[in-house]
């Protein structure tokens, strides 16, 4: 029997699957990196902003001339005179149908908004002396109303932020599907809670950082920062300054951290950029970390009342949610506040075969801190949602919860289909995952460690939940909606002189590990050694055009570009060097950087072929043109998302006299298609569930009553440290998407996604004796002595 | 946010030191470790006109045992506390409370007598000086002033130590085998303030434990004792205790807890840290 | 007021305000960037250095106080070779993403693994609970420096 051919990624010598160490990583471990705050520009000064203290003011009166004479000074600069240099803007999307929101200027003009607001911008020889003279800035303000949290924004009467808006309500979308009355009136039980969740917030160790450079000779702005998506900033720094995107360079080198927090647009950065512009020399903003809790996007901040219908055999029968969540007094731009909302919605009973759903979902404005997309975005409330109604049904038919989810969890075999709510999924493998689940922990040894310790007074639990996770996004995110958003990206991959590989990806890097990803990638596709392949990305001037890294794309839609390019350059050395060896080229191959014949032995080395094409095309034919060099680019067309799916599971301890949490061990497992490295999706995925875990018990923004942000400092807002952390396990499915060659989804994003919710649903498994549920998170020590009764 | 400008001298002697701050009066403010000020200062929420660092008057940075007594220079680092063979088998209740001071990086370089001067409420070592009946060594332009710990802590970031005075070392007494000890706290996160923490300091007598001290952390402005409780606990009644403890402590709310919920951690601390005692007794 | 120091083995003559504090030193006159800047509160340890021997907090010390002193950054440790072997734990097993905590974080390991020549796990999370890491949830940290410690102990033998 003949052996099959080869699949595309069962080449000699690739790489893709190999959990190699990231080539780049020495620069990085011995304290050689290069992020924005690093950078040092001849004439380049600093800015620091100066803040509303209020929520809600009027800007009425700013005297700057203490400040302007403060030694190092070199400017102090108004919202209205920056006007004159950068537009406003509006984070609306055209396909989202009752998204309003108001304009917003790079730095307040005549009214402040939210507490951190920029009211002015001091431009100084240092940060130090910029800080000296912005406290000498004498603002009067008259404060007005303020619309503390989402309840009072949405009160009937309650005033407008935006009078001309009509009210605070920013976004409403219902959804329906099936019959959910019918369902409700026929279920054997129902149950029902509010979900409540804390705001929380990224916390990217690297604040935002900035360094914008006018060249007023070359009239070109080039700008440093620690963006995801260069190619964006490019087009909207040139919009609001009134400059050709041609005039404007992006440049990403190191970045500390972003997890969605570096892909929106900033008043702060807009005005550094316009700011450089005025004053004709590089400005360099680094945002501290108090003014990074202050203005950073916020997230999750959401209240969900959720009903389950279920039957006593098990079968959930119908899920119900109203939700409300706050934003801050503008929707974030250009990819809005509402799509966090918009996703929570949509994603309700994702995993699951359940056909009746209701859902309506509000946005409030609010005189808080602006809000937008941060990792996993809507998937954390969906999945905490979802993953928490389940479990109510199942302890209300007294149902074991992995059992539940069997009964109810689309069948691995039902593919493609869709959810209630409309979303397509291609090929997911929830029950497989499940199983893979189940052979990583003992499931039966720990229900039987968790009886004898609760006869002792020790209350161990475990929940599980499991979730969707969008990926791969098409156009249908954002492109549709008017932003100019790529949704595609593109790699250039060449043949130096040496016979190296170099490849530009539009793909981006903040410590994912997108250039390994793109050079293992690449390495395979041509047949290079990986130790010969150089990337190059996070720079306008020197990538093709495209998206950059955000909701798991960069491998997937980045990747498979990089693959094409490569199997488009391998064709193309393929080619000579089927005339310089006299054979047919689809009998050649390279591997290990040579040329082999049919039978695999190694006839010419790139470097060869590199040197005869530059330094002696005189001995080719007269005919050929040979081209060392493939630009391909990819976008997904056939789904609007890549869905992924995966289950979490969290084996924890809380102490029913002091209402802690001790989290004793955590499972993933995750099916994101192909693995080009599983070390690096693995630590991805770690990484998210850390951040799950924070949102689950430590994480929040605590505002009072006139919207002060209470803990806006790394002492008070409480991120997840070594010792609050189990080791977390990673396992995995593989499903590839039939969409792309590789058929890798992404995998970002996933930890996030069901952390929290396996969080609380251990909690609550935990203290299923006291007969409690508890549905808010962060899952404080008081709120668990609360529900207790022992406070 | 950087820090507002300050003048800085580096002091040479215990006595350039008085000077200064006889001279320089509320504008000056000491600086050993840092490990308290700096934040403040880098956060602009303290403003001095002129630092004086004493960080070189090594002559305050030593351990001297002497029998069963014990004299801690306050330049002696927490790192230095923490590593103590003595302290570990003499006065296990300070290794063991130093354990829980913030992190390494902050125990290297914080001192002693800059964590009492600072007199954080929710802090671990100022307790533990009151449950040792530690007496406070500042000195000042006339000499020596010995103020005991009970008397020294007075409020949020308020001590007895005068304006013109330099807390110089720390004498504990009584250091004999018949100690026994107990600590306990809760906080969020390793490392973090205590939301409710105990020091408990007593003496075997008989098969039990006598002149026990009870001193809780975090639950009001100062270390506050709960000798009520203390007492109930020398007879073993712990529901004695916690009822007591209910009329000794008034705890304070914040965004961590709420009075209510302080009480009850200092409850479930009082039973924890009396039964580390009764332990170390037996 | 001018300061001297011996910084990774060099004599070190500059100027510095009294209010600067040594992570913006070793950043913005010596141009050694390796020390990161995260909070200024002295919180996330992203800022640590050695200080004559010392692991300390960079934003917590000014410069003037360093003056005499010591000061090792991650950049002198590297060069040294010092903890050549718990880099190369690191990148074997992908213990950082973005890098911004790394140095910090080598330094707080390499002085626990100088004190305790096999941490448990419990005490290398212990000991790392002063550096705050967003991007690796911590497990792979704690992996590569056990790793390194069982590697020294077995050199040892």
């Amino acid at each position: 029997m003949s052996q099959p051919p080869l699949s595309p990624l069962d080449r000699p010598n690739s790489y893709i699957g190999r959990a190699l160490p990231r080539p780049n990583l020495a620069r990085l471990l011995q304290g050689r990196g290069q992020y924005v705050s690093d950078i040092s520009l001849p004439r380049m000064v600093h800015v620091a902003y100066l803040r509303s203290p209020y929520a809600h003011a009027r800007i009425v009166s700013i005297d700057a001339a203490a400040a302007r004479a403060q030694p190092g000074v070199v400017a102090v600069v108004t919202g209205a005179e920056l006007a004159k240099v950068c537009t406003p803007w509006v984070g609306v999307l055209s396909h989202m149908k009752s998204l309003k929101s108001a304009p917003q200027h790079a730095v307040a003009v005549e009214r402040a908004c939210w507490v951190g607001e920029a009211v002015a911008a001091v431009v100084a020889a240092s940060r130090a002396e910029a800080e000296d003279a912005a406290a000498l800035v004498d603002v009067t303000y008259e404060e007005l109303f303020v619309v503390a949290d989402m309840q009072a924004a949405l009160a009937p009467g309650a005033p407008a932020i935006h009078p001309e808006l009509g009210d605070n309500l920013a976004f409403e979308r219902r959804i329906e599907a099936g019959e959910v009355d019918a369902a409700f009136a026929s279920a054997d039980a129902v149950a029902e809670t509010e979900f409540v969740f804390g705001r929380h917030t990224g916390v990217t160790l690297e604040a935002r950082s900035i360094v914008a450079d006018w060249n007023a000779g070359e009239a070109r702005l080039t700008v440093y920062q620690g963006t995801q998506a260069p190619h964006m900033m490019q087009n909207l720094i040139a919009k609001h300054l009134g400059l050709a995107e041609a005039q404007v360079r992006i440049v990403c080198k190191d970045v500390g951290g972003s997890f969605g927090v570096k892909v929106h647009v900033y008043a702060d950065d807009m005005a550094t950029a316009a700011l450089a512009k005025m004053l004709r020399r590089p400005v360099k903003y680094i945002a501290d970390r108090v003014e990074s809790f202050l203005t950073d996007i916020h997230a999750r901040d959401h209240r969900c009342k959720g009903r389950v219908a279920v039957a006593k055999d098990g079968s959930i029968l119908a899920f119900e949610i109203d939700d409300v969540t706050s934003v801050g007094p503008y929707s974030v731009y250009p990819r809005t506040s509402a799509i966090e909302a918009n996703q929570v919605i949509g994603l309700i009973g994702g995993p699951y075969a359940t056909p009746n759903y209701r859902g309506r979902t509000r946005v409030a404005f609010t005189n808080r801190n602006v809000m937008s997309q941060y990792r996993g975005v809507g998937h954390p409330i969906a999945c905490s949602i979802t993953e928490g109604l389940v479990d109510l049904a199942a302890r209300k038919i007294g149902m074991d919860p992995i059992e539940i989810r069997r009964r109810n969890l689309i069948a691995d075999d039902a593919y493609p289909t869709q959810s209630a709510t409309g979303m397509k999924f291609e090929a997911l493998s929830h029950h497989a995952a499940h199983d893979k689940l189940l052979s990583m922990l003992d499931y039966p040894a720990l229900r039987a460690e968790q009886a004898r310790l609760r006869a002792v007074g020790v209350y161990r639990g475990i929940g599980f939940a499991s979730f969707i996770e969008v990926t791969n996004p098409s156009a249908a995110f954002y492109g549709v909606g008017g932003a100019r958003i790529s949704s595609q990206d593109g790699a250039a991959v060449r043949l130096d002189a040496a016979g190296g590989l170099v490849c530009q990806t539009s793909v981006t890097e903040q410590g994912q590990g997108t250039e390994a990803m793109v050079a293992q990638i690449v390495a395979s596709a041509v047949g290079a050694p990986l130790d010969k392949v150089r990337i190059v990305l996070g720079d306008t001037d020197n990538t093709p055009y495209g998206g950059g890294t955000w909701a798991s794309r960069a491998t997937g839609i980045g990747g498979e570009a990089a693959w094409r390019a490569g199997v488009a350059l391998r064709e193309n050395i393929l080619k000579v060097a089927g005339i310089i060896l006299q054979a047919d080229p689809a009998t050649l191959d390279i591997a290990d950087g040579a040329v082999i014949d049919a039978g695999k032995r190694p006839r010419v080395g790139l470097d060869e072929i590199a040197r005869i094409v530059y330094f002696r095309p005189d001995t080719l034919p007269a005919d050929l043109q040979p081209e060392l060099i493939a630009t391909r680019h990819y976008a997904p067309k056939a789904y609007p998302f890549a869905f992924t799916n995966g289950v979490q599971a969290s084996w924890l301890e809380v102490d029913a006299r002091t209402g802690f949490i001790k989290l004793l061990d955590h499972w993933v497992v995750e099916d994101c298609g192909t693995i080009i490295n599983s070390q690096l999706v693995d630590e991805q995925i770690r990484g998210g569930v850390a951040q799950g875990l924070g949102a689950a018990l430590l994480e929040k923004c605590l505002y009072d009553e006139r919207a002060q942000m209470l803990n806006a400092n790394m002492a008070d807002y409480l991120v997840p440290m070594a010792g609050d952390i189990p080791d977390i396990h990673v396992g995995h499915v593989v499903t590839p998407t039939a969409e792309s060659n590789l058929g890798a989804k992404g995998a970002g994003e996933a930890g996030a996604a069901g952390a929290a919710a396996s969080v609380a649903n251990a909690v609550n498994d935990a203290l299923s004796p006291f007969g409690v549920t508890i549905s808010e998170i962060p899952l404080t020590p008081e709120i668990v002595l609360r529900a207790l009764g022992v406070v | 946010m950087k820090a507002a400008a300050f003048d800085y001298v580096r002091a040479e002697s215990l006595a350039e030191t008085l000077r200064i701050l006889a001279e320089r009066g509320e504008g000056a403010r000491l600086i050993a470790g840092g490990q308290s000020l700096a934040p403040a200062l880098n956060l602009r929420l303290a403003a001095p006109d002129l630092l004086v660092d004493i960080g070189a008057l090594t002559q305050l940075r030593y351990i001297e045992p002497a029998g069963e007594a014990l004299r801690i220079g306050a330049l002696t680092r927490h790192v230095d506390i923490a590593r103590s063979e003595w302290i570990a088998r003499h006065c296990p209740l300070l290794t063991r409370a130093i354990a829980e001071v913030a992190h390494p990086a902050i125990r290297n370089r914080g001192t002693l007598g800059g964590s009492l001067a600072q007199a954080d409420p929710a802090a671990e070592l100022p307790a533990c000086m009151m449950a040792l009946d530690a007496v406070i060594v500042a000195t000042g332009a006339g000499g020596e002033r010995r103020i005991a710990a009970w008397d020294f802590f007075l409020g949020v970031y308020e001590t007895a130590l005068r304006a013109d005075e330099v807390l110089t070392a720390v004498e504990i007494d009584g250091l004999d085998a018949e100690r026994a000890y107990g600590f306990a706290e809760l906080s969020r996160r390793r490392g973090d303030f205590a939301i409710v923490g105990l020091a408990l300091a007593a003496r075997r007598r008989a098969g039990g434990l006598a002149e026990m001290r009870l001193v809780y952390f975090g639950v009001s402005d100062r270390p506050t004792a709960a000798p009520g409780a203390a007492a109930a606990l020398a007879r073993r009644d712990i529901e004695a205790a916690r009822a007591a403890l209910a009329a000794e402590l008034d705890p304070f709310a914040d965004a961590q807890a709420s009075s209510a919920m302080r009480l009850h951690l200092a409850g479930v601390l009082l039973e924890r840290a009396f039964a580390q005692a009764l332990e170390a007794a037996t | 007021m001018r300061v001297r120091m011996i910084v990774n083995g060099e004599p070190v003559t500059a100027e510095a305000a009294p209010r600067q504090h040594l992570a913006d030193f070793l950043r913005e006159t010596l141009g050694l960037t390796g020390t990161h800047i995260g909070c200024e509160h002295g919180v996330c340890g992203a800022c640590c250095v050695r200080l004559d021997g010392a692991v300390v907090r960079g934003c917590l010390t000014y410069a003037v106080q360093a003056d005499g002193a010591r000061v090792e950054t991650i950049e002198g440790i590297s060069d040294s070779g010092e903890i050549a072997d718990l880099q190369a734990a690191f990148t074997e097993r992908n213990a950082l993403q973005c890098g911004y905590c790394t140095p910090g974080m080598l330094l707080s390991a390499q002085e626990l693994l100088s004190e305790i020549a096999a941490p448990d796990r419990e005490t290398i999370r212990n000991h790392l609970s002063g550096n705050y890491c967003r991007c690796t949830g911590y497990h792979a940290i704690i992996d590569a420096v056990e790793a390194t410690a069982r590697a020294r102990a077995e050199a040892k033998r």
